[in-house]
Parts: C-alpha cells; sequence; structure tokens
C-alpha cells in the first residue's frame, strides 16, 4: 500500500508537470472564453465549434496580414469566476492580441475589467445590452440586444393594430433582462404592458398564469419572454386552454427544437430572428443570403449538426476582428480596436454591422426578421402589411 | 522531517504555508500565477471554516456558498445602495452570515445525517434563488459590478496585491482555527464527533457547541465570498450555487477532515488542477474525476492526514 501511495503521488507529480507545459509559437492568438459545458453549453459549443472551423480555414488560407491564427479556447463551464480566471490567463500567459468570447452576459460582465485594463479588443457574445452600455472602450458584442427583441415584436404588433399586451416569463438571466427590457421601451413603442405573470425554471405547467391572462378582458397579445423549456410548455398550455389571441416567443427559442417540443401548439406562433435560420427562404436579393447559407453549409458539412444562430454570433465576432486587422494591415492591438470601431457594411449572420463610437454593436432592428410558424417549420412575416 | 515537525509543534503546518506563501511568487512569470494563488488562499479559508464544521464537529454542510454569497453580496450591495464602505460590507457580511446560520442553525442543527445534509443543501439553495431573484438588487443572475476595496486610502486591486491580502488572511485564519481546535470548546467538538452520547454524558453541551461551531464556520465563509467578490470586481448569483457548496466540501474531504493544513492542500487540488489540465481540452473533465477518485480511493483520508499517516508508519 505504501508503494501504491508513493507511486500514485509520483503519477500526479509528473502529470501536473507535463501538464503545465504550453507549446510556444509565433502565431497572432486569438483568445476565447466560452462557455461550452454547463448549463450555457447549448450556446458555448456552436460558438466553439464554429471558432475552430473557421480559424482553420483561415489560416488554409495564409492567415490574416501574413500571419496564421492560433485560437485559443478555455471552457468556463457557466462559471463567471472561472471566466474571470482564464481571461487573466489569456491576457498575462497567452498574450492574445484580440478576444472572441464571453458566451454569458454574467461571465463577460466578469472578464470585462479585466480586458479594458489589459487594452484588448474583446467581442462579447452575450446578449444583454449593459454589455455595450454605457460604451466602453475596447468591449463589442454582436449579437442582438433584447431590447430590439422587443422592439421588434412591439412593431409587428402595432402593424396588426394591437397595443394592449400581457408578459408571462421564466426567471432566468435571459428571461429577466428581456422582461425588464420589454417594459422599459413598450412606452416608446406605443405599447400598453397592462399584466404580467412569471414562472420557476423547472416548472412543467403554466396554466394557472395563462388562465390569469385568459382572464384579462383588454389583453390584445401575449408575450413570452423566455429561454429554454419553459416557452414550449407556455405555447402547449396556451392552446390547451384555447386561447387564441397572437402569441409571441422570443428569439431566445429560436432553434428547431422549440417547434418539436411545442408540436402542432406552435402553429401561428410568431417570433424575432436572425436571418441565419431562414437561410433558404430569404428572398434572392437579400444581402445576407450568401453569407447565412455559406456559413449554414460549412458548419453543417463539418460537424454533421444543425446550425444555430448562436455560432453565427461566433462566427461575426471572429470576422469583424480579423476584417479589421486586414484594414489596419497590422495585428497592433490599438489599431486592431480603432479599426473594429470604424467597422461599415460588414454582412454577418446576424445582421449588417455598422459600428461607431457610440455603437459598439452596430445592428439596427432590420437585423431581425419576424417569423411565423407554419406546418412545423418557419416563415418569413412581410414587414409591410398583415 | 517536516512532517513531524508539523507533528511536534501545533502551528507548524502555519509557518510552512507561511514559507509557501513568501517562496511561490520568486517562480512566478506572471500575474496569472498571481491570480490563481490569491484564488486557492480565499477557497482555502472558506474551506478551513468548514472543515472546523465537517472535521471537528462532525457536521455536514452542503449550503456552504450561501454563505460565500452573503458575504459576496454584502460587498456588492452595500456600498453601492447603502453608501457603506467596502471594508465594511465585509464586516457587515460576517455579521449577517453570523445572524443567518445562528437563526437556521437553532433548528436544523438538530438533526442529523442525511436529514442534516438535506436542510443544509435546501437552505444553500435558497440563498442562490434569493440572490438570483431579487434583480432589483442584486441585478439577477447577470450578476452586478462591485466596487474595489479602500482601505485607509490604499486602493487594492490587481492580482499580486490580492495574492499578498489573501494570504495573509488565510495565515490568520488558520491560526485562529488552531486555537479553537486546541481549546475546550475544540476538543468538546472532537468529543461530540467521536460520540455524542459520550459527550453528552461528560456534560457537553452538544447543540450549543454545534451552533458556535456553524456560526463560525459560515463566517469564515461569508469573508472569502466577500475576498472574492472584491477581488473578481463583479459577482454573479453562481457563487452560491449548490456545485460551488460541493466544491467547498470536496476541497474538505479531499485535503482531509480534521485538518486544516489539508484543507489548504485540497483547496490548491482543486483550484489549481482545473488550470492545469486545459491542455486536454476535451477530456479536462474526464481527467479531473479521475484524479479525484484516485486520491480518494489511494488516500482515503484525505491527502494530509494520508501522507502525515504514511510518514509515522
Amino acid at each position: 500500500m505504501r508503494l501504491a501511495k508513493f507511486a500514485f503521488l509520483s503519477a500526479m507529480g509528473a502529470a501536473f508537470a507535463l501538464a503545465s507545459v504550453s507549446s510556444v509559437s509565433a502565431q497572432v492568438k486569438i483568445g476565447a472564453v466560452l462557455s461550452v459545458t454547463g448549463p450555457a453549453s447549448f450556446l458555448g459549443d456552436p460558438e466553439k465549434k464554429t471558432l475552430e472551423i473557421y480559424v482553420a480555414a483561415i489560416n488554409a488560407k495564409g492567415g490574416v496580414n501574413g500571419q496564421k491564427l492560433q485560437l485559443i479556447v478555455y471552457d468556463d463551464g457557466g462559471d463567471a469566476n472561472n471566466a474571470r480566471t482564464f481571461a487573466t490567463r489569456l491576457i498575462e500567459e497567452d498574450k492574445v492580441v484580440a478576444m472572441v468570447g464571453g458566451t454569458t452576459t454574467g461571465s463577460t460582465m466578469a472578464m470585462i475589467p479585466a480586458f479594458e485594463e489589459a487594452q484588448i479588443p474583446f467581442i462579447s457574445l452575450a446578449g444583454a445590452v449593459q454589455i455595450i452600455q454605457p460604451v466602453r472602450k475596447w468591449v463589442f458584442k454582436t449579437p442582438h440586444t433584447d431590447t430590439m427583441a422587443c422592439e421588434k415584436i412591439f412593431a409587428d404588433i402595432k402593424r396588426r393594430k394591437l397595443s394592449k399586451v400581457a408578459l408571462i416569463s421564466g426567471s432566468g438571466g435571459f428571461d429577466k433582462s428581456m422582461q425588464a427590457e420589454c417594459v422599459k421601451v413598450a412606452p416608446a413603442a406605443g405599447i400598453t404592458i397592462v399584466h404580467q405573470e412569471s414562472y420557476g425554471p423547472r416548472d412543467t405547467d403554466m396554466t394557472p398564469q395563462l388562465t390569469n391572462i385568459k382572464g384579462k378582458a383588454d389583453v390584445q397579445a401575449v408575450i413570452n419572454p423566455g429561454f429554454g423549456q419553459g416557452p414550449a410548455i407556455v405555447t402547449r398550455n396556451y392552446r390547451q386552454l384555447g386561447i387564441t389571441l397572437p402569441l409571441y416567443q422570443s428569439h431566445g427559442v429560436a432553434s428547431k427544437q422549440f417547434i418539436e417540443l411545442a408540436g402542432p401548439a406552435a402553429e401561428g406562433v410568431r417570433l424575432p430572428a436572425a436571418a441565419l435560420l431562414v437561410a433558404d427562404k430569404l428572398p434572392a436579393g437579400d444581402r445576407q443570403k450568401p453569407v447565412v447559407q455559406s456559413y449554414q453549409k460549412t458548419y453543417e458539412e463539418k460537424t454533421k449538426e444543425p446550425v444555430s444562430t448562436f455560432g453565427g454570433h461566433a462566427y461575426d465576432g471572429l470576422m469583424i476582428v480579423v476584417e479589421a486587422a486586414q484594414r489596419a494591415k497590422s495585428w497592433d492591438r490599438a489599431k486592431v480596436r480603432d479599426e473594429i470601431e470604424k467597422t461599415k457594411g460588414f454582412v454577418g449572420t446576424g445582421g449588417i454591422v455598422n459600428m461607431s463610437p457610440t455603437d459598439h454593436l452596430g445592428l439596427d432592428l432590420s437585423a431581425f426578421r419576424m417569423l411565423e410558424i407554419q406546418k412545423g417549420d418557419w416563415t418569413l412575416v412581410p414587414e409591410s402589411g398583415s | 522531517m517536516i512532517v513531524r515537525l508539523a507533528m511536534r509543534y501545533r502551528l507548524a503546518p502555519v509557518a510552512l504555508v507561511a514559507a509557501i506563501v513568501i517562496l511561490l511568487p520568486l517562480l512566478f512569470p506572471s500575474a496569472y500565477y498571481y491570480r490563481v494563488g490569491a484564488l486557492v488562499f480565499i477557497f482555502a479559508f472558506a474551506a478551513v471554516g468548514l472543515n472546523l464544521l465537517m472535521g471537528f464537529a462532525g457536521q455536514v454542510s452542503l449550503g456552504h456558498a450561501g454563505f460565500l454569497g452573503v458575504g459576496a453580496y454584502a460587498v456588492a450591495i452595500g456600498p453601492a445602495y447603502l453608501g457603506i464602505p467596502s471594508w465594511f460590507g465585509i464586516v457587515a457580511g460576517a455579521v449577517l452570515s453570523a445572524l443567518i446560520a445562528f437563526v437556521v442553525g437553532r433548528p436544523i442543527l438538530r438533526l442529523k445525517g442525511h436529514y442534516l445534509a438535506v436542510a443544509t443543501l435546501g437552505f444553500g439553495v435558497l440563498i442562490a434563488i434569493v440572490l438570483s431573484n431579487e434583480a432589483g438588487w442584486t441585478g439577477g443572475p447577470d450578476g452586478m459590478s462591485v466596487s474595489r476595496l479602500v482601505l485607509f486610502g490604499w486602493r487594492v486591486s490587481g492580482a499580486d496585491t490580492w495574492y499578498w491580502v489573501a494570504a495573509v488572511t488565510l495565515l490568520t485564519g488558520m491560526v485562529l482555527a488552531y486555537n479553537l481546535i486546541g481549546s475546550p470548546t475544540g476538543r468538546a467538538l472532537r468529543a461530540i464527533h467521536d460520540s455524542e452520547v459520550a459527550a453528552r454524558v461528560l456534560g457537553v453541551e452538544i447543540a450549543r457547541k454545534k451552533l458556535t461551531i456553524f456560526v463560525i464556520s459560515a463566517v469564515y465563509a461569508s469573508v472569502a465570498g466577500s475576498y472574492l467578490a472584491l477581488f473578481n470586481g463583479h459577482i454573479t448569483p453562481d457563487v452560491a450555487g449548490f456545485l460551488r457548496s460541493v466544491e467547498l466540501v470536496a476541497m474538505v474531504v479531499l485535503g482531509g477532515m480534521g485538518s486544516i493544513a489539508g484543507s489548504v492542500v485540497g483547496a490548491a487540488v482543486l483550484v489549481v488542477l482545473p488550470q492545469t489540465f486545459t491542455a486536454l481540452h476535451d477530456y479536462e473533465h474526464l481527467a479531473l474525476g479521475l484524479v479525484i477518485m484516485a486520491f480518494m480511493i489511494f488516500l482515503r483520508q484525505g491527502i494530509v492526514p494520508a501522507m502525515v499517516q504514511w510518514r509515522t508508519t
């Protein structure tokens, strides 16, 4: 036993020593801290795969500015404290020139001070508007904000000549953030929120909350800012109760999985989503069409998995950095940052990006498409009319 | 030899840790290492407190991260909404944690074994839910930013500064823990651990002693949480999550229940291992699990007690 213990301890020591040896190279390093495992893995996993695919593709073509890229991905497991540690590691140890990542808003917010202090361009892949408001010099992001999703939904409700809505939302981070944003922007959009309901993350029946909404005579439409399985249950219960008011879901459930979960109840549900979801249904003249089709084809060929908008955000982030470096003709961090801020007319999977010193997102409402679920598939809602 | 010294003099492990703390930075090539070091010390501090409860009083807490959360949000909310200085936030968090531990501990410490574990688990989950739902105060699941600690005009920031601050705090915490163990309360606790019936027969006030140690360990966790929040500058509710509680228990068990130095070793292993295993990419969690299993199979009493035993046999 004594010998076994000794052998075990020596083996552990050797493993430590081996694992801490890192590779040395003269390549340009791009960092990424993603939630590849843990509760946000369905976001982080496609992000990681996308970055790996496209960094390899860029290197196959000779890299950027004559230098090959080296991608360094760390998995924070959805934990903000881990994310911060890995951010420090990217800055201090790996000496990255730019950072694409930060899967969740929590981990992004935890990493921002580190990158601001080190003066390294940081493109976040998380949703909330607080990442870019107030504007921070070195921080950008690619995904649409939940504020925009609210505005897009409100615009569609107005087109239907309705104005009184009820909100039903979960208690997760995405749900709460979007619910708050919707309440905030409703008056400006001419929408009155007449009733609000909420449910827990693991609730399996939302009939009581929906019955409440059904009982309110003045409600004209229902919005469910939600994420995960909750919205599918809301949709099912909604039909079971025979509510006929228009139901809006958020971009948080913009995946085929939602349609599968909600089944026939999803018919007629509308939601705002990125063009990527309806790549093949876009009209021929759409500027985003070639980009989203190409991304979808590449991703699905390499991973054998259906494409998601989340991976698309990572594609946009990486390409914005790469194009900025090409324009700057250098990998100098300050020059790359300045060029990222000057990004104009960049066609990404999330929309057409026009950044400015006061706008570190650069997307407008046209980045979202209003979709309706018909016969178990997405259809584009015509933006004028209805 | 070191181990024999450690066994002869009660505070020798503290001196040993102090020596390591001072010598390690000579090997540090960058601020990243200071950060990992500071994290080890902060989690070790919480683990030492939990070890007092688990290793000496023999009570399991699966909700200790809840106190980590109380401490963390005390230094976040206090300065942001109540205008109190950060250092006072640490104190306020500790007092609040002590109060919560006192109130919650009275009923639940009457429970034993699995029932106690489940009750503490529920308590920890409860705190995490409150932190994540009271978005008006805590910023919800996205968390909130924490203003920097300022002590007598000195702005505590940077990984290297925190390395020293956390190290001094850990060493102080270890000395206090050793003193507590050596005190009549400490002996009473060990008596409870060995046999509650025998301890009661000998006149130990079991309920009160258990409660005392629960409160003390809550204060340890709270201070660690405050440090973590001030160090990171941003805090999210996952600091109080169930997985964090399990991690703390794992640190104590891995390092050795009832060994203060063991808690430091356990924290070091669980903080450093995930960092070294990133080179294994997709297999890092697998490797981490295997290593922990291996530790528990070969060094069943925990790393430090097993090594001490190995030296003396």
